[in-house]
């Protein structure tokens, strides 16, 4: 166990030093890592250790977007812009998980999806605000290239940072706890005292800010935003893939998928961009078929088993 | 546009959903998988007619039958190559599975058929009575969509395999001890809602340009129907339909086309929280 | 302590799809008491816990907890206040160890403050129930009767004022049929008020101090156990001529 957290520590060094020694792509490399990795620990709360099989993540991470970069078209300065939208999706996926919380099962899962569905709908047709199709475009971080580079690598890192820190909060708190009864028997855990549904909105709302902050520095680094790419099927389908490539419901699994999912994006796709899609896929079906506990289960030191396909779930009636 | 006319038009497209969503809504009553490639199965449906008519001048409700026939094998091979070995397992899995494959068949159709939308313009006149008109194709396209959904509910029904499908969905267990081969019910089952959707398909293709891109919406409308009729019955499949259609031919008349999807969204998650298993859900597939 | 009931139950009532499950039933259970509940299948024995633990809401009557309305109380708040049950079919958390699941008790519902207290907890109740050496294997692997006792530690845990047993001792055989009537009664020794749900009227008549029988979602009689048993009504309900006897025997024992 030790092992990994000296490794992580290394890897955070690395990170943190890049603007001294990389250039723009390694910046942009690790800017990405971070993006990720902030938005799969953020899943990881609800999808891993609660077992809500949630795809809402492009929902919130888009809307979060929006949301920030509409604060600073209409001239807020960007860290109270992304502040802005924290706390707008913390108050939207309140709402919406009381309301989808309710589901279970295969229920839930397409409710999450059809969320993503809505939200790029609602983005593209209401073109008075976002611009639609057609885009929007956010303002520009003055100072130049590498110091723009800087300062969105940093802000990524702290997205995932707070998402690493409120996971291991989780993993040894009173929460995390409940969360992780609720997932391994949501009606035992109601029986115990648990407070279900409060629980299951805390994480899930926990989830959803991790990737609404995510969206809204996303979209002051790139500068401009279209519905299809803030509301991405693409992103709500490769968060959880990461999470679980690394292994759901552990602290550092995510973290672990991230990694040796971008650097295998970075050295095979990009030299197939074409097959981007399909490649996915193809892991897709490795990883459900060879690594159903992701990489940290291959680990001898693993703490417990892989809280998953312990039995066949009820049919949803 | 007069009123009678949205509401036949939206009863056309309401049939042709029926037919796009009732496999969809078989496999995951029957093998509890949500079938993330069900959008891709109907556009591959609307392919194999696109093709056969453009290269062999094969009439498009000719295609139908081959096309649903490609379909069963493609899907009889897939559930015993891949969903089968995720069957059991929580629908993270099976969803995140079958999502990935999905991904590599819309990469594939791309690479092979380009996103560029291709129709096949076949004009068979029109018909017309008190005022509303309908071309031929649709009405054809609509009565053949409800041929086979109900063709499917009369195998359900009446036939030995149909039989053997409803008990391994009321109790597989009790199905098992019964001397049903449940993995071939779950192959069988998973190659009829890859056949349905591909003669669903076959029928779009005469009406609707057609785009590897467009796979993701039909998937869509599909989740509608399934939520909104309930899941596993033919009847609920069909309710399903005829209300995405006419939610979706008055909300694109009043509201906009843009924002017709969106209703049929906002529908269904508001089911979803007034009743979690949609408006004819129950038990047993008839 | 107070004298009043510590659950008093008024004109409950429940529907499931026009079938009246329960048809006002009223009953109070005082502290202290061992109360046999018993009846044939379907009589609403189970539904009636449901209903008093918040799995399901009464279609009509009213529930007081100590004092306290909780009618339309949520299972966790139940289990909160003091209410606790086992299953008929057990419940725990498969791949948590016992521990944990004990601890899970301790800290949602019981007066546990943080999870290591939890745990100081709940290694108390599972020595109580004799579970120790189970205490790291994860729940799954345990076999019935050890789950059974971990139900038991469970709900022993969560601190319950009235804990009802909802027929923990189906399924089992005689020895370790004797083991759980100790344990049902050494956990009475605490102070626990206890509902006992049971089709074994070896222990309900072994145990109980009061007696009531459901029939058709009513409740037909309650009274002390050997009145019960000689009521015609009861003997023409459930028990049979039969078994009236012997079990007449059996109470007089």
């Amino acid at each position: 166990m030790r092992t990994r957290y000296v490794l992580l520590a290394v890897g955070v060094a690395v990170l943190v030093l890049l603007p001294a020694y990389g250039g723009n792509y390694l910046v942009r490399f690790g800017t990405f890592l971070c993006m990720y990795a902030a938005l799969a620990l953020g899943w990881n709360v609800i999808g891993g250790v609660t077992g809500y099989p949630s795809f809402a993540t492009a929902a919130f991470f888009g809307a979060g977007a929006y949301a920030g970069a509409l604060l600073q078209v209409a001239h807020t300065p960007m860290p109270l812009a992304w502040a802005g939208a924290v706390v707008f999706v913390a108050a939207a996926s309140a709402v919406v998980g009381i309301m989808i919380l309710r589901l279970r099962g295969h229920y839930f899962a397409v409710g999450s999806i059809a969320l993503v569905e809505v939200a790029r709908l609602v983005a593209s047709s209401w073109s008075d605000l976002t611009g639609g199709g057609m885009g929007l475009n956010v303002p520009i971080l003055p100072g130049g290239p590498e110091y723009a580079g800087m300062v969105f690598l940093y802000s990524m890192f702290a997205v995932a940072a707070a998402a690493f820190a409120a996971g291991l909060w989780i993993e040894h708190g009173k929460l995390g706890f409940a969360l992780r009864c609720i997932q391994q028997n949501e009606d035992a855990a109601d029986m115990v005292g648990v407070n279900t549904t409060a629980c299951k909105i805390a994480a899930f709302v926990l989830s959803a800010v991790f990737a609404g902050a995510t969206g809204a520095v996303y979209a002051s680094w790139t500068a401009y935003l279209d519905p299809s790419d803030a509301f991405s099927i693409l992103l709500t389908l490769k968060v959880p893939v990461m999470a679980m490539l690394g292994g759901a419901g552990t602290v550092l699994g995510p973290i672990v998928g991230v990694v040796v999912f971008q650097a295998m994006e970075e050295l095979l796709w990009s030299n197939f961009l074409e097959m981007h899609h399909a490649i996915l896929g193809l892991m897709i079906v490795g990883l459900i078929f060879f690594l159903p506990g992701g990489l940290l289960s291959l680990g001898a030191h693993r703490r417990r088993a892989p809280a998953r396909a312990t039995s066949r779930e009820v049919p949803a009636e | 546009m007069s009123e009678l006319q949205i509401l036949v038009n939206g009863l056309v497209l309401g049939s042709l959903y029926a037919c796009m969503a009732v496999g969809f809504s078989l496999v995951w009553g029957v093998l509890n998988v949500i079938n993330m490639l069900h959008g891709s199965f109907i556009v591959l449906g609307a392919y194999i007619s696109f093709f056969l008519y453009r290269h062999a001048g094969v009439h498009p409700f000719i295609s139908v039958p081959i096309a649903a026939a490609a379909l069963f094998a493609l899907g009889y091979a897939l559930q015993r190559g891949a969903i089968n070995r995720v069957v059991a397992r929580p629908v993270l899995t099976t969803l995140t599975l079958t999502f990935g494959l999905d991904m590599l068949a819309y990469n594939l159709m791309i690479l092979a058929f380009s996103a560029t939308p291709v129709r096949i313009i076949l004009d068979l006149g029109r018909v017309e009575a008190a005022g509303v008109v309908v071309p031929v194709d649709r009405l054809a396209a609509m009565l053949l969509a409800l041929l086979l959904t109900a063709v499917l509910y009369a195998v359900m029904r009446g036939s030995k395999i149909g039989r053997a499908i409803v008990a391994v969905r009321m109790d597989r267990d009790a199905a098992t001890l019964m001397g049903i081969r449940v993995e071939r019910i779950y192959a069988t089952t998973f190659a009829l809602g890859a056949l349905m959707a591909g003669a669903a398909g076959a029928m779009l293709a005469l009406i609707f340009p057609i785009s590897p891109t467009m796979s993701g919406q039909y998937l869509g409308k599909v989740f509608i129907v399934c939520v909104l009729g309930g899941l596993g019955n033919v009847p609920g499949a069909l309710a399903g339909g005829f209300v995405l259609g006419l939610v979706e031919a008055f909300a694109g008349v009043y509201l906009g086309p843009q924002n017709a999807m969106t209703m049929g969204y906002l529908l269904m998650l508001l089911l979803l929280l007034v009743r979690p298993t949609g408006l004819m859900g129950r038990k047993g597939y008839e | 302590m107070s004298k009043a009931p510590l659950l008093r139950v008024s004109g409950l009532e429940k529907s499931f799809g026009g079938v009246r499950a329960v048809r006002q039933v009223s009953f109070e259970v005082g502290r202290g008491e061992i109360v046999g509940l018993i009846g044939p299948n379907g009589a609403g024995k189970t539904t009636l816990v449901n209903l008093i633990t918040g799995v399901v809401r009464p279609d009509g009557g009213r529930i007081l907890f100590d004092g306290a309305d909780v009618t339309t109380q949520r299972p966790f708040q139940a289990a909160r206040r003091g209410l606790a049950r086992t299953f008929q079919i057990v419940q725990p958390f498969p791949q948590m160890t016992v521990l944990e699941n004990v601890a899970a008790g301790a800290l949602f519902a019981g007066k546990a403050t943080s999870r290591r207290e939890a745990e100081r907890v709940a290694a108390e109740q599972i020595a109580f129930v004799g579970l120790q050496p189970f205490a790291d294997a994860p729940a799954v692997s345990l076999t019935l009767p050890n789950r059974k006792r971990l139900e038991f530690a469970k709900s022993l845990a969560m601190g319950p004022r009235l804990l009802m047993l909802d027929e923990v001792n189906a399924g089992l055989n005689s020895a370790e049929l004797d083991n759980a009537l100790d344990l049902i009664r050494r956990i009475a020794a605490r102070g626990i008020t206890i509902i006992l749900i049971e089709h074994l009227m070896k222990v309900v008549l072994g145990l109980s101090t009061r007696i009531m029988v459901l029939h058709h979602g009513e409740l037909i009689r309650a009274g002390a156990p050997r009145d019960v048993i000689a009521d015609p009504r009861v003997v023409e309900a459930y028990l049979g001529q039969k078994f009236a006897k012997r079990y007449g025997r059996l109470a007089d024992a």
